[in-house]
């Protein structure tokens, strides 16, 4: 599973992207999000700040609730602020 | 026509792009980088792209403004990388058989990119780069589209 970073997230984690190996009980994306809060205090710093970060899988936006599958892409970033 | 470059371009030459046999209306709308910031200087800013994610986004916004407005032609070009004050930043235009279409058009696209598109932007002011947040004007304008997203 490959995780990418964005904006301030990548920022403060000093990584743009990361391939992870989630245990089986990790289905969704909140349980994902609990795990990965547990890999480094830079991770759970900034997976405290859930509310302002928002989730792509395979590039489409989802919900905290969506589930995931072995090969996703999984992003992580803030709200949107080109054009 | 979508293009996401990190390189400026040529007015002219994009604009040479949306004169058809059939189009009685061209509408483009030009995003740039202020100068000034409340008072402070912008020395530059930088956008941060996720490319692949970017690409089916602006794609998709193509595709949903050809077919609702009847468009005859529909560019955007968004930048990403270091950008300068008074240079460019996004480009949108959308030729139709008439005007209002290409208005409407032209000001959903751009409503669609403040709030779909992943573009991250970071200001350079008095040497600090800065991360500009969200606007909540923004996401209430995209709202107002409803069901054509």
């Amino acid at each position: 599973m490959k995780i990418l970073y964005f904006a301030w997230i990548k920022k403060s984690l000093q990584i743009s992207e990361e391939t992870i190996n989630p245990p089986k009980n990790i289905k969704n994306v909140k349980s994902l999000i609990q795990w990965m809060s547990l890999k480094s205090k830079k991770h759970k710093e900034v997976f405290l700040k859930i509310k302002s970060i928002r989730i792509a899988i395979n590039h489409e936006v989802v919900d905290i609730n969506k589930k995931i599958k072995k090969n996703d892409e999984i992003a992580f970033f803030p709200p949107f602020t080109g054009g | 026509m979508i293009k996401i470059q990190k390189k400026n371009f040529s007015l002219s030459e994009v604009n040479k792009k949306l004169l058809k046999k059939n189009s009685g209306a061209i509408v483009t709308f030009i995003g740039i980088v202020r100068g000034e910031k409340k008072t402070k200087k912008i020395q530059s800013i930088y956008i941060e792209c996720y490319l692949k994610m970017a690409e089916k986004e602006l794609k998709k916004v193509e595709m949903i403004a050809n077919k609702k407005w009847k468009l005859n032609n529909c560019i955007i070009i968004h930048r990403y990388g270091k950008i300068r004050p008074e240079e460019k930043i996004v480009y949108v235009a959308t030729s139709a058989e008439h005007r209002k279409n290409a208005f409407k058009a032209c000001e959903f696209i751009i409503d669609y990119l403040k709030t779909k598109a992943p573009f991250w932007k970071i200001e350079k002011i008095n040497s600090k780069e800065i991360y500009v947040q969200s606007k909540k004007k923004d996401e209430k304008k995209i709202k107002k589209w409803g069901s054509i997203i």
